[in-house]
């Protein structure tokens, strides 16, 4: 992590209120160069929000947004929904973003593993190589800042892994910081340096091992989490809840 | 061959040129229904020429762009949803123009001409309006085609990459208004967005890129005028509606050529 250096972008105190809703409140959030940052948090948490206030998208209702200079900004939207009638190869796609290079394209393009793709439309890519076009066309600007929304997003598991592998390797090796927004704090827990996580306001921060341990974060996606991993979880909840005799009706009344 | 069938022929095939190029993005932007709307409303800006005693061009490409302004506004709204709003716009426009109309009692209004089209009623006159008004547009459309390419990909990634979002869908929308108002007299305000939408429809099976389809879709409507007027002197149906079943003819046949994309 980079603490000495001036943030890439730094966005201070935001608060979004839509139609009488605080979609969010008093976020605060910093990105410095080589460092990646995941905001996690459940559906309908804000962090789109954020993200589109911090590229400039959207216009927060309070707090401020401070950049580098001439900071560059590599968008990775969540999946397109283009229309089936337009005939777009990927490599069309890529080139209406940036002007570049052919041979910086190309690097980038082995790089992500798409070169073969470079002449199929866009509407036949599977999950995961859609995900890596856009983000090879996020990459052809020579970005500072990667901002990646939900980069996983309808990729397969084995996919998610080499998206994650890459995104690490990317920043490796441009030395970009990198902004992303992710469901699940596990997938990320290797990749990520500093994971906040979101549920209208930062309900806490920090490196993703001491976030997965706080209480907060408990609250949050304990209940879900638990579903989701695995039985195991629910196991050890219902004998500690019977010890601790905090609770566990159902069973006592059936004993009873 | 007469007079009037050459005018007819020329004007059919200068809407086609433009309504080709602009019509695969109304195909692409999902926007048929935002076509027809402006298209219904150029009936009211008819008849607001008439009451004011205007130029009918002028005044159809003026209403035009003020309800393209106001559908820009209404979509902030976020409680109706888009297709209710162009609803409401649509009809509503179209009706006010008939009302407005009937009180016009010092002119005959062909009403059906301006509904349906009368190609075969096309004076050099308008004929100056369709092709001027094309040549203002197609330069356009060339200038601004890389950014509204590239928000019609993705508004946010193209915002995000430094296209002025707001001012391209603005003057694409006007550009549309403007088709509308010189065309309407050629295949009428029900029929003009099927030039649009069907041969950019047809044009898409046989097209790898995005700049094929829009020369294709012109291509494709300029056969559909030639033909549909070619029926219309034949067997003496009306001239819109035949330019129109031609497209519609070719577009099927298009469907029917099996052709990887």
């Amino acid at each position: 992590m980079n603490t000495t250096a001036k943030p890439l972008i730094e966005a201070n105190g935001i608060s979004v209120v839509l139609q009488g809703r605080q979609i969010l409140k008093q976020v605060s959030l910093s990105v410095g160069q080589g460092e990646i940052v995941t905001l996690i948090g459940p559906n309908g948490a804000g962090k789109t929000t954020l993200v589109r206030v911090i590229l400039g998208l959207f216009k927060a209702t309070d707090g401020s947004i401070k950049k580098q200079p001439n900071l560059r900004i590599g968008y990775m939207p969540q999946r397109l929904a283009l229309s089936e009638n337009m005939p777009l190869t990927v490599k069309r796609f890529l080139a209406l973003g940036y002007k570049y290079k052919e041979s910086e394209m190309l690097e980038i393009v082995h790089e992500l593993d798409i070169e073969l793709l470079l002449d199929s439309p866009m509407q036949r890519l599977s999950g995961g190589e859609h995900q890596r076009v856009l983000l090879a066309r996020a990459l052809l600007r020579q970005p500072d800042l990667l901002v990646l929304d939900e980069p996983i997003q309808g990729v397969d598991i084995t996919g998610q892994a080499v998206l994650y592998a890459l995104i690490t390797q990317i920043r490796d090796r441009f030395g970009c910081g990198v902004l992303m927004i992710s469901h699940d704090l596990h997938l990320v827990m290797s990749t990520t340096d500093q994971v906040l996580c979101l549920n209208h306001h930062v309900c806490c921060s920090g490196h993703p091992e001491s976030v997965s341990q706080h209480p907060a974060y408990l609250e949050l996606f304990g209940a879900a989490a638990s579903a989701k991993l695995a039985v195991y979880t629910h196991h050890h909840d219902h004998t500690h809840d019977i010890h601790g005799d905090i609770k566990s009706p159902h069973k006592e009344h059936h004993h009873g | 061959m007469d007079d009037f069938l050459l005018r007819a022929l020329a004007a059919g095939m200068g809407v086609a040129l433009v309504a080709g190029p602009l019509g695969v993005f109304v195909v692409w932007r999902r926007m048929a229904y935002f076509g027809d709307t402006l298209a219904h409303s150029a009936l009211l800006g008819v008849a607001l020429g008439f009451l004011l005693g205007i130029n009918l061009n002028l005044s159809v490409i003026a209403l035009g762009m003020l309800l393209a302004l106001l559908l820009v506004g209404m979509s902030r709204n976020r409680q109706l949803s888009r297709d209710t709003q162009l609803g409401i716009l649509a009809h509503s426009a179209l009706s006010l123009g008939l009302v407005v109309m009937a009180f016009q009692t010092s002119v005959r209004v062909d009403l059906m001409g301006y509904l349906f089209g009368d190609i075969l009623a096309v004076t050099a006159n308008d004929l100056l309006w369709v092709w001027g008004g094309g040549l203002s547009v197609l330069p356009v459309l060339f200038m601004i085609w890389r950014p509204l390419l590239s928000l019609t990909v993705h508004e946010e990634l193209a915002q995000v990459e430094g296209v002025p979002v707001g001012m391209m869908r603005l003057i694409f929308m006007l550009l549309i208004a403007l088709v509308i108002a010189v065309s309407m007299k050629i295949v009428g305000v029900l029929l003009i967005t099927s030039m649009m939408i069907i041969p950019a429809a047809a044009a898409r099976r046989f097209s790898k890129t995005p700049e094929q389809m829009a020369l294709m879709a012109a291509a494709v409507g300029s056969l559909s005028v030639v033909l549909g007027l070619t029926g219309s002197w034949q067997w003496d149906t009306p001239a819109g509606p035949s330019v129109v079943v031609a497209a519609a003819m070719l577009f099927g046949l298009t469907q029917l050529v099996r052709q990887p994309a």
